[in-house]
C-alpha cells in the first residue's frame, strides 16, 4: 500500500495530517501499538521539519505485511551540515517555530531514535531527502 | 489517580472528551516543548502545558497521550476541541498554574515519568 502526501511550507495547522492517516492504516494492520507510536512520532517530526524548515515537499509511505519505508522530500533550501543538523540541541530554527512548541534540534534525532534505518541526503540550494525504514 | 480526582484537585473544566468516569492516570508530564514530549516512552499518561494550539493535540496523538491539561486558564480553541473529539483525547482546563497543579497531582500520587 502506497500513501502520498504533500506538505505545505509553514502550513503548521495540517502538520500531522500524513502522520494521522498513517496511524490510522497501522492501527487497521493491527500493527504493536508500541511500534505504531514510534513510527508515527518519526513521521509527525518529518512533516514538523518541512513545514518548519523548507519550502514544501512530499512525504510517502510505503506499507507491507512487515515493514513501512517513509520518504521525505522537500525542495530546498537543503542542510548545510548534516551532522551538525543530528546533534541533539543544535538547531535553526525560527521564533515562530519556537513558539509552536518545536525548533529544540530534538527532531532529527528523535527520528533517528525512533527508526530501524534512516538515511539522510541534501544538497544545499536543491532540497533534502529522508528515508527511513520500520519493521513491524 | 482517578482523572475524576484529577479534574476536582486542580479545580479544573472539561473542554473535550467523555467517558470520564472510572478512567486511570498513572504518570504526568509538564512541558511547552512538544519536541520533549515526542522523546517520551511513556503512554496513557496526563500532559500539563501552557501551550494550547493545534500542534499540541497532534502531539498527543502521536505520543498516546490521554489527558492534557491546559494550565493557566489557557483555553482550547473549537479546532482543537474538533481534533481532540476526532482523536479521542481528553483535554481539561485549570486556573491554576503549571508549577501549582504539578505540585498539587504530585502530592496526592501521580507519577513521575522520570
Amino acid at each position: 500500500m502506497k500513501l502520498a502526501f504533500d506538505i505545505e511550507s509553514g502550513d503548521f495547522a495540517s502538520a500531522g495530517k500524513a502522520s494521522s492517516q498513517i496511524k490510522q492504516v497501522l492501527k487497521q494492520l493491527q500493527v504493536d501499538p508500541k511500534t505504531i507510536k514510534r513510527i508515527v512520532v518519526a513521521v509527525y517530526e518529518a512533516e514538523v521539519n518541512v513545514v518548519a524548515h523548507s519550502v514544501g515537499g512530499t512525504l510517502t509511505a510505503n506499507i507491507t505485511e512487515s515493514e513501512i519505508v517513509v520518504v521525505v522530500v522537500d525542495r530546498g533550501p537543503g542542510i548545510v551540515n548534516i551532522e551538525l543538523a543530528m546533534k541533539a540541541g543544535f538547531s535553526t530554527a525560527s521564533k515562530e517555530v519556537r513558539e509552536m512548541g518545536f525548533g529544540a534540534g530534538m527532531g532529527l534525532p528523535n527520528i533517528k531514535k525512533n527508526t530501524d534505518d534512516l538515511k539522510i541526503e541534501s544538497r544545499v540550494g536543491e532540497g533534502t531527502t529522508l528515508t527511513f525504514r520500520n519493521a513491524f | 489517580m482517578r482523572l475524576t480526582d484529577i479534574i476536582r484537585l486542580t479545580r479544573a473544566h472539561l473542554a473535550a472528551g467523555d467517558e470520564i468516569e472510572g478512567r486511570e492516570i498513572k504518570n504526568g508530564f509538564s512541558s511547552d516543548l512538544m519536541s520533549d514530549v515526542l522523546t517520551l516512552d511513556t503512554e496513557h499518561m496526563l500532559l500539563i502545558t501552557g501551550l494550547a494550539n493545534i500542534q499540541l493535540i497532534r502531539t498527543a496523538e502521536m505520543a498516546d497521550i490521554e489527558v492534557v491539561l491546559l494550565a493557566r486558564n489557557k483555553k482550547a480553541t473549537p479546532d482543537m476541541i474538533e481534533l481532540a473529539k476526532e482523536t479521542g483525547l481528553v483535554i481539561i482546563e485549570t486556573p491554576y498554574s503549571i508549577f501549582r497543579a504539578s505540585g498539587i497531582l504530585y502530592e496526592n500520587g501521580l507519577e513521575p515519568v522520570y
